[in-house]
């Protein structure tokens, strides 16, 4: 296993930042991390990298135990905060060889492992990195998280405030780095990235929703659910969350989600109950489940 | 050693890159120098005198003469009433007014004695204390001058012996104050510079995140640590080297002693600063917190260094607590080797005291320094 969690637990004073975790990260896995903000997620990856101390449970990382072995972790895993934590004064060159010189390497190396996501940078190596853009300053950290080889890595909300194409770019670059046998770990706040990885672990208040791979998490949706459309989206919410068997109303771009409490539920007494609310151009079809609606859904 | 070389080469580029730091790291310390060396001087000077001159004969006249010719006193006002002139020191137009009494002159010449009120603004004891020196001064030997007048009839025999002191002022002859203060000024830049800016170092790391990724990579603290403060060292020297030559080139003070052995216990002080500002940096989490720690102990260091106010004259207890104050050693040692031409021998209490500060400080600092929270 490239990386055993089991039952970590990690308080602030009063606060549970992590209840009871356990899972397991194969070798070669991509496993994604979702959850929204304030769930644990930066705590366990701190754990995980030896920055923090967990008050209950054990872990290990490539088979060495976060708290005795801290030392042999630090050169195998490579890590990537939230927040981007380069020196902004350093140029992107002289950043690479900063990382590579700590860690003992040098950037000739390792440079076929950072060559794909190296090149795309490369024209800017003499710009301080404080001057790059959203997208160009994750391809770095993602480069310095890399340039020692390391096993693991980790990666915390990495695409968090970066555009749509630089984000679909990132994660090609995770798919392919999965190749060359690097465990990923990954976190997101992003539930269509969450389709992306091999598995995934739902998250919320320190405690772990479900593990499984995204194809399985959606079909545990226990309900049919329904796509509702109508003129007026305002007016639709509100109806919708006055219908008296109504399970969840969740706006969902153009559309509504909509699950019944009943088992026996049928779609044209909506229709009729909508019509009555004087609401035109009304379409209720069903729709498969997202992960989006399966968080939503054990989140409740 | 590759890493330490790397981590010193990255700070350097980083201190040189920081457009906005380096006019404060060098031109603000001369500006500094050049204006407080001038400014800082113990002398009262330019006295503003008052005068009531009740009597209105020669003698009396003589003596406000005698202020007149006086560098440090500017007779200002010759006031008409007590009251006056105690409104205007009241005012604050007047520090010292002379009152003669009526009958001055005929009081002397007929019973020898005669007396004199002087009224001294104390708000400022210090400058006070040595206003009332100077006119005690001017006084006295306007006494004497007086006396050789009196006896010039006659009882030349009475006339008393006369004891006259020289003093011969060491190692500053000309009493000259510059000479005194320019080392201890130095001594401030040199430790205020290499503290405010080991001490906002670390923590500036810490404020931009920086700091989470080193802490994940197997980089040793030790090594960390050198990489980090030696660029501080180099900045300090050179700081005291700037410091040195506009003391030679600016100020004419003379440099009688080892330039390497001020260089030599220099190196030995600033390790003591680096121990505290990496000791501040560990305890705080922004550079703001960081900032003003380092003005609560850079204050407490100034003002019990000696260098404005002497610790001979500090209560019993503040002395003590002199004792563990490194800037004392540091302005001591460097008046001492500058002035006077102290060799090793000499500064080796003060050196050997300094060494133990520098050993427990950085211990202090690396220990509390973690990798891990």
């Amino acid at each position: 296993m490239s990386i055993k969690i089991a039952n970590i637990s990690k308080f602030y004073k009063k606060v549970k930042a992590l209840e009871n975790i356990s899972f397991e990260v194969k070798p070669g896995e991509l496993f994604g991390l979702i959850g929204p903000d304030g769930a644990g997620k930066t705590t366990l990856f701190r754990i995980l990298t030896t920055l923090l101390i967990p008050n209950e449970g054990i872990a290990s990382v490539v088979g060495f135990d976060v708290v005795k072995d801290y030392k042999s972790i630090r050169n195998s895993v490579g890590y990537m905060p939230g927040r981007f934590s380069l020196y902004q004064d350093l140029t992107v060159e002289e950043n690479l060889d900063f990382f590579a010189t700590i860690f003992g390497t040098t950037v000739e190396e390792n440079y076929d492992l950072i060559k794909d996501i190296y090149v795309q940078i490369e024209p800017f190596k003499n710009r301080r990195a404080g001057k790059l853009s959203g997208g160009m300053k994750q391809k770095l950290a993602l480069c310095c998280a890399l340039i020692h080889k390391p096993k693991v890595l980790f990666l915390d909300e990495p695409t968090t405030g970066v555009d749509p194409v630089s984000r679909k770019e990132f994660w090609e670059m995770l798919k392919r780095l999965q190749q060359k046998d690097i465990t990923i770990l990954v976190s997101t706040p992003y539930m269509d990235e969450a389709a992306l990885c091999d598995r995934i672990a739902l998250i919320q208040d320190g405690k772990i929703l479900e593990i499984d791979t995204p194809k399985a998490i959606v079909k545990h949706y226990p309900k049919p659910i329904y796509n509702v459309s109508a003129n007026n989206m305002y007016l639709l919410i509100n109806c919708l969350n006055e219908f008296e068997s109504n399970h969840s109303v969740y706006p969902f771009g153009e559309f509504v989600h909509y699950t019944d409490s009943r088992s026996d539920f049928n779609p044209t007494e909506l229709e009729t109950y909508l019509e009555s609310k004087n609401l035109l151009n009304i379409k209720i079809e069903k729709t498969v489940a997202t992960i989006e609606d399966t968080f939503m859904e054990l989140a409740k | 050693m590759n890493t330490i070389l790397f981590i010193i080469q990255k700070e350097f580029k980083q201190i040189f890159r920081n457009k906005g730091m380096l006019p404060i790291i060098f031109v603000m310390p001369l500006i500094q120098l050049i204006i407080l060396s001038n400014a800082a001087t113990f002398d009262v000077k330019n006295i503003k005198f008052g005068y009531v001159n009740h009597d209105h004969t020669s003698t009396s006249r003589a003596l406000i003469e005698k202020f007149n010719a006086s560098t440090y006193f500017n007779v200002l006002t010759n006031f008409p009433s007590e009251k006056l002139a105690s409104q205007a020191m009241l005012n604050g137009e007047v520090d010292v007014v002379l009152e003669i009494p009526s009958y001055f002159e005929r009081d002397f010449q007929k019973e020898k004695r005669s007396a004199l009120g002087v009224t001294i603004n104390a708000i400022d004891g210090a400058a006070a204390g040595i206003e009332n020196v100077y006119v005690t001064q001017i006084i006295q030997s306007f006494n004497k001058d007086l006396k050789v007048n009196v006896s010039q009839y006659g009882q030349k025999q009475n006339q008393p012996i006369q004891i006259t002191t020289i003093p011969s002022f060491w190692y500053n002859k000309t009493l000259n104050y510059k000479t005194f203060m320019v080392p201890g000024i130095l001594v401030l830049l040199v430790t205020m510079i290499t503290l405010f800016l080991s001490g906002m170092n670390i923590v500036r790391e810490k404020e931009i995140g920086t700091l989470e990724q080193i802490n994940v990579t197997p980089i040793k603290k030790s090594q960390f640590i050198i990489g980090k403060l030696f660029p501080f060292l180099v900045l300090g020297l050179a700081i005291l080297s700037v410091g040195l030559l506009i003391a030679k080139l600016v100020f004419n003070v003379p440099m009688v002693g080892s330039l390497l052995l001020m260089y030599f216990y220099t190196s030995i002080y600033i390790l003591v600063v680096l121990g505290i500002g990496l000791f501040i940096s560990n305890y705080t989490d922004t550079q703001q917190q960081a900032m003003f720690i380092a003005w609560f102990f850079m204050v407490i260091f100034i003002l019990m260094s000696g260098l404005f106010t002497p610790i001979e004259s500090m209560p019993k207890w503040a002395q003590t607590i002199t004792d563990f104050n490194p800037i004392k050693y540091f302005v001591e040692v460097l008046r001492m080797v500058m002035l006077k031409g102290s060799g090793f021998v000499d500064i080796l209490p003060q050196l050997l005291k300094t060494l133990v500060f520098a050993i427990i400080m950085n211990g202090l600092a690396v220990w509390s320094y973690k990798k891990t929270n």
